[in-house]
């Protein structure tokens, strides 16, 4: 008896959870998939219609430049981090001087800082270098603002490289650069995963320096162009729904495909196996 | 003899040239390693900083001269009613993410070990705010609490409740956009803590069943202080994290009805960009950041003692 109220209670308990966390997702797509005729006679009704009509339409109104933007300067900001990231990481997780613990600490105090204490003076610059409006405007601080997590996640993760396998590279005539090239990057794999990961599903969500960065619509990342959108959606619910639902989809893709490295990556090295 | 002690001798000298010549390269390579991401860094992190404090002593519209005022934008600041608001919601912020989001993530990662079925599904579902765009959950809560064809009145309605503008009347629309923080951000907490309490040694739970416990107290006495290492760092992410909070409030209300949302993320941005404020909002910015450092500072002292105090008992 006491364990049937128990198991009762449980079950509840999960379920209501699920409702909360799921629904507004089922809402979103099942509202994307209706006409706005089926919108207003029946507002609430999951899966109702299944209507693709407002995919299509959003594609017309120009989510597939915001998409490619989006997935560009992403990609490319990325990379560069994981490569640079990768570079800094090395003689502050593996070398002795004078200087490292204050360069160390000055990296990774960037994860506390709020990006709005930077924001005029970067946007300042970028007015200066005749780079505003541009994509390549988002590079720099993107690059930037990543740079902390991964340095931190790299370096702790390269501090257990054995010293050994560099020792022996070293007698073998290897310059440091040949031993971060052919010794330690390729044994920094799962690190750089968790970095890309981490850094991709932040990056491509990234809202406040596309919003102060960019004006023109041909060069809106997908998060601005979103909401653009909704001034022009604002009276067709299902076709914002529908861009909503696109949008929401490449991160999901990875999600599904790649569970278990994205819910490592996100929890950014907090979460040690 | 006489030029065996040339030889030793030459032989050290060498030794000493080659050492700080070593010693140079050494410097150099290390330099070349890290300049790439020190110079991205410095111009868009470190130096930004500096000129948001030197903006911060001058009245500026963004374009023509900046008029040099002192410490005025800071005692215009502390006497501006809206930016008491703005800390004031950044306070809420960050008690509801730390009393709320934590504790509610900490039971979604329970419910993962539950003894019933369905736990792949609430393992992918639970998870799943936490994947959309800020942006998209911005949109898509404001429809959901639109005041007439939203779900949320619908939902209230059921009970006998009349419809509620939530987002445009002032005694609600903060605790709307909040419940919102608490649905994308609850799951990050519940990976944390997933990862934790997988890390709880099965002993200690057989040690204590045999010692007759039942569910509450193995939780209260085993589950909860061994958790409590990842308690204290979620609630140091959530507090900086709720510091920084912006796009959300920016999307959901854009700081209104009449400023009751408002935070120092969008009451500095609208300063900025909408009021060309620029002196103005640098001081925001500036306290934005001297705020987080302190709270860093506060955190990392308290954490340093707690370690200390561990490693002495």
């Amino acid at each position: 008896m006491n364990n049937l109220i128990k198991k009762t209670f449980l079950y509840v308990v999960a379920i209501l959870l699920l409702i909360f966390t799921g629904y507004p997702f089922l809402y979103m797509v099942s509202t994307a998939l209706k006409s706005q005729s089926d919108f207003f006679e029946k507002p609430f009704a999951l899966f109702s219609s299944f209507n693709l009509e407002n995919f299509f339409s959003v594609f017309e109104m120009g989510l597939t430049r915001y998409f490619f933007n989006s997935i560009l300067v992403t990609v490319l900001a990325v990379f560069i981090v994981m490569f640079v990231g990768a570079l800094a990481s090395y003689p502050l997780s593996r070398m002795n001087f004078k200087l490292n613990r204050v360069v160390f600490l000055l990296f990774i105090s960037g994860m506390m800082l709020p990006i709005h204490a930077t924001l005029i003076p970067i946007f300042k610059l970028t007015e200066n270098i005749g780079l505003y409006d541009t994509l390549i405007a988002l590079l720099g601080p993107y690059i930037a603002f990543s740079l902390p997590i991964s340095i931190f996640i790299l370096t702790q993760f390269m501090k257990d490289i054995p010293k050994a396998l560099e020792e022996a590279a070293k007698m073998d005539g290897c310059t440091h650069f040949g031993i971060f090239w052919r010794v330690i990057l390729p044994m920094l794999t799962p690190a750089l995963m968790t970095v890309l990961i981490y850094n991709f599903i932040h990056l491509f969500n990234e809202f406040i320096f596309a919003l102060v960065l960019i004006s023109s619509p041909t060069n809106m990342t997908l998060p601005l162009g979103l909401q653009d959108f909704k001034g022009e959606f604002s009276v067709n619910v299902p076709g914002l729904m529908a861009a909503l639902t696109l949008a929401s989809l490449p991160i999901l893709v990875v999600y599904l495909f790649s569970q278990e490295k994205v819910v490592k990556g996100l929890g950014g090295g907090a979460v040690k196996e | 003899m006489e030029t065996h002690i040339k030889v030793a001798r030459s032989r050290s000298q060498s030794r000493s040239v080659s050492k700080s010549h070593n010693n140079w390269k050494k410097n150099l390579t290390i330099l070349a390693f890290i300049a790439p991401a020190f110079i991205v860094y410095a111009v868009y992190v470190l130096y930004p900083i500096y000129s948001t404090f030197n903006y911060s002593l001058y009245e500026w519209d963004g374009m023509s001269e900046m008029t040099f005022v002192g410490l005025q934008n800071y005692v215009q600041l502390f006497n501006d009613a809206v930016f008491w608001t703005a800390l004031t919601n950044n306070t809420w912020v960050v008690l509801t993410s730390v009393f709320v989001q934590i504790p509610l993530g900490l039971i979604m990662a329970l419910m993962l070990f539950a003894p019933i079925r369905g736990i792949r599904l609430m393992n992918s579902v639970y998870f799943f705010p936490f994947l959309m765009s800020t942006v998209a959950i911005g949109l898509l809560w404001v429809l959901m609490y639109d005041p007439i064809n939203g779900v949320v009145n619908q939902f209230i309605n059921v009970f006998g409740f009349e419809n509620v503008a939530w987002l445009s009347e002032g005694n609600t629309a903060i605790f709307a956009v909040l419940l919102v923080i608490v649905w994308q951000f609850a799951p990050f907490y519940m990976i944390l803590f997933k990862a934790a309490i997988v890390g709880v040694p099965e002993e200690l739970y057989e040690a204590a069943e045999i010692d007759g416990a039942n569910t509450i107290t193995k939780f209260v006495h085993i589950t909860l202080p061994m958790l409590m290492p990842t308690i204290v760092s979620s609630s140091i992410l959530a507090i900086v994290g709720s510091l920084k909070a912006f796009d959300i409030f920016y999307i959901m209300t854009g700081g209104g009805p009449n400023h009751n949302t408002e935070i120092m993320g969008t009451y500095m941005f609208k300063q900025a960009f909408v009021n060309f404020n620029m002196g103005y909002a640098s001081a925001i910015a500036f306290l934005m950041f001297f705020i987080a450092l302190i709270v860093t500072i506060i955190i990392q002292t308290m954490d340093y003692y707690r370690k200390k105090k561990g490693a002495l008992s």
